[in-house]
């Protein structure tokens, strides 16, 4: 399969033999791709290279209308739907191989979805992971955004299992995309009226709705509404993938995100009585975690990085994640050595 | 009976809210409506009467122009601009008229109502559709066209689901009036209730209309409703208008011979 092999400058070691074969463990884990004899037998970051352009296309299309959904040709991907097939496609379409990959699951770099697609990545790219916000340069995320500030060199990838806003309301897709086309978006308050009738407040917590650049409602994913003045905006670069529903939408740097809400009844932030139990902080979003059968639960930041950094313990960084992350799975990664490859 | 002409006298200086002219729709050989053309003046409520299949709820979905009209026009003056043309319409701005001056009906309140979701939410969408955004406002309306439509306050955050029929029935009026519109197309808006609450409905429908100097178009097979609630008739047949005229004097003095055997089908208890 010439045609959807890399250039032939980069990755020495990527053999593009081909898109779909099984994986093979066994010789997986005796030639892991950072070993240096021979690579795995994927394509850069596993989809070959004309989805990817066809991701491409589909993205450059979505940071051009902003918060619009574009469908685009989802792939089967080796984990099941709403396990972030969508946020994983979006990834590789725009991974290269020098970028140091976070991907964090609610917040914590250490949850199964987020070891697992970590290793996803490493294994087909060979990228540099690290657990530190700062130091990433390529976020892909469920349910959060972090707590550091995110930078203009940064992309943040979000994982989305329902990217219609309207759905709530309107089953019908085609009426949907009619609603979004003529700006239809008076059911959108509906929702809110219905939280505000039966619970006295605005008691969506997460994924509330938005609307950006004062054109198009969206859906900012399951994060927590915590972190919906985040996306306002943002410097970083923010994507959106839905793998089952085969769609993706982007917020450009420095877009403007509005929440919805009522005049009597503004947009408000969660807010806790506790401060984080391990680094004491004030202003991050808080886990409440159940510690014993006893009733005990502490309050801890959401964001595991974060917390570590406050609180001065270990913080994994860069190549010691990796080692971390090696160590767990008993096999020898180090940091990337193709630094000069062009992204695939 | 009276009272109607001296109505009709008053409105006929007037133009018409609503002109249709030589309006025709067929679906493959089927003439389902076939030059049609009528007037519709400000405050004026016109019944549309027919047997099942002549083409009545075809004529409404083309007046509101979920159906593409194959000849023919209609004209509406509408409140701020200049008389626009339904058919040449483009779908944003249809919809935009659709749910602000104008309101439908249906037969079936669960397709025009949001079954899930409260009374009061589905009062206020309208509202909330042309840009409200003051809660509690939104409810005090809701409130307000509650009472209007005899539904109790205590069951504004009830979904409509929970409701009766006839209940169901008021509240979609109460949703579609919300926004005042001028307009209001009723299709068979007493099917399916029995005739204690058919009864209490067109009462309400009179009041309102009388007291919002609403026009409406009402589609109904029941001679009794259109008797009760039309100023004006239009008999229609295999899809063309027969015959039309003042209610009272198209049902009792019918002339054309299919509304002959219309009135005189009607059972008398």
């Amino acid at each position: 399969m010439n045609s959807t092999k890399p250039p032939a400058s980069g990755l020495p070691k990527l053999k593009a033999k081909s898109d779909c074969s099984p994986i093979e463990p066994t010789e997986m884990d005796q030639n892991g791709y950072e070993s240096g004899d021979g690579g795995t037998q994927y394509n850069f970051a596993w989809l070959d290279e004309q989805t990817k352009r066809m991701l491409r296309r589909a993205l450059l299309k979505a940071v051009a209308i902003p918060g619009y959904q574009v469908p685009f040709g989802g792939r089967e991907m080796p984990l099941p739907y709403g396990w972030g097939t969508g946020g994983m496609q979006v990834t590789a379409a725009v991974i290269g191989a020098d970028d140091i990959l976070k991907v964090i699951d609610q917040g914590a770099d250490d949850t199964t979805n987020a070891v697992s697609i970590r290793r996803f990545f490493v294994r087909t790219t060979g990228v540099a992971t690290t657990a530190s916000t700062h130091v990433a340069t390529l976020v892909q995320t469920r349910h959060r955004i972090p707590e550091t500030a995110l930078q203009n060199h940064q992309i943040i990838v979000y994982q989305v299992p329902i990217p219609e806003p309207l759905r709530f309301i309107e089953p019908s897709e085609s009426e949907t995309r009619k609603m979004h086309g003529l700006q239809e978006y008076g059911v959108m308050h509906v929702k809110l009226y219905e939280d505000i009738s039966r619970f006295g407040h605005i008691a969506t917590a997460y994924a509330y709705p938005v609307k950006v650049n004062e054109r198009y409602v969206m859906d900012p994913s399951p994060i927590p509404k915590f972190d919906n003045p985040k996306l306002h905006q943002s410097p970083a670069l923010q994507l959106f993938g839905a793998g089952r529903e085969k769609r993706l939408y982007a917020l450009p740097p420095y877009t403007d995100v509005q929440s919805l809400d009522f005049e009597d009844h503004p947009f408000a932030v969660q807010q806790w009585q506790q401060n984080c139990q391990i680094c004491g902080s004030e202003d991050s979003f808080l886990d409440e975690v159940v510690i014993d059968d006893k009733g005990g639960r502490m309050f801890i930041c959401s964001d595991t990085d974060y917390c570590r950094h406050r609180s001065g313990t270990e913080t994994l960084v860069g190549s010691d994640f990796a080692a971390a992350v090696t160590r767990t799975n008993s096999k020898t990664t180090t940091g990337p050595n193709n630094n000069n490859a062009e992204p695939g | 009976m009276a009272q109607h002409i001296m109505f009709v006298a008053e409105v006929a200086q007037e133009k018409p809210l609503l002109q249709v002219r030589q309006l025709s729709k067929s679906y493959g050989v089927n003439k389902a409506c076939y030059d049609i053309s009528f007037d519709l003046y400000e405050g004026e409520v016109l019944g549309i009467v027919g047997e099942s299949g002549s083409g009545k709820t075809t004529l409404l979905r083309l007046l509101c122009a979920g159906l593409q009209a194959d000849t023919g026009s209609i004209v509406y003056r509408s409140e701020a601009a200049d008389p626009v043309e339904i058919c040449g319409l483009n779908e944003a701005k249809r919809r935009q008229l659709l749910r602000s001056e104008w309101g439908y009906v249906q037969q079936n309140p669960r397709n025009g109502l949001r079954m899930g979701v409260s009374a009061g939410a589905n009062i206020g969408e309208r509202l909330m559709a042309v840009g409200a955004r003051h809660y509690g406002n939104i409810r005090d309306q809701a409130s307000t066209w509650l009472d209007q439509v005899e539904i109790d306050r205590q069951r504004i955050d009830d979904a409509p689901q929970y409701f009766s029929g006839g209940m169901q029935q008021r509240l979609q009026i109460a949703r579609n009036l919300v926004t005042q519109p001028r307009l209001i197309l009723m299709d068979e808006p007493t099917g399916g209730l029995d005739v204690s609450v058919q009864a209490r409905l067109l009462d309400m429908l009179r009041g309102l209309v009388s007291q919002l100097r609403l026009s409406a178009i009402v589609v109904t097979h029941d001679l009794a409703v259109a008797r009760l609630l039309s100023h004006r008739l239009l008999v229609m047949y295999r899809g063309t208008v027969v015959e039309q005229g003042l209610t009272d004097q198209v049902l009792d003095d019918p002339q054309h011979p299919y509304s002959q055997l219309l009135v005189s089908s009607v059972l008398s208890p």
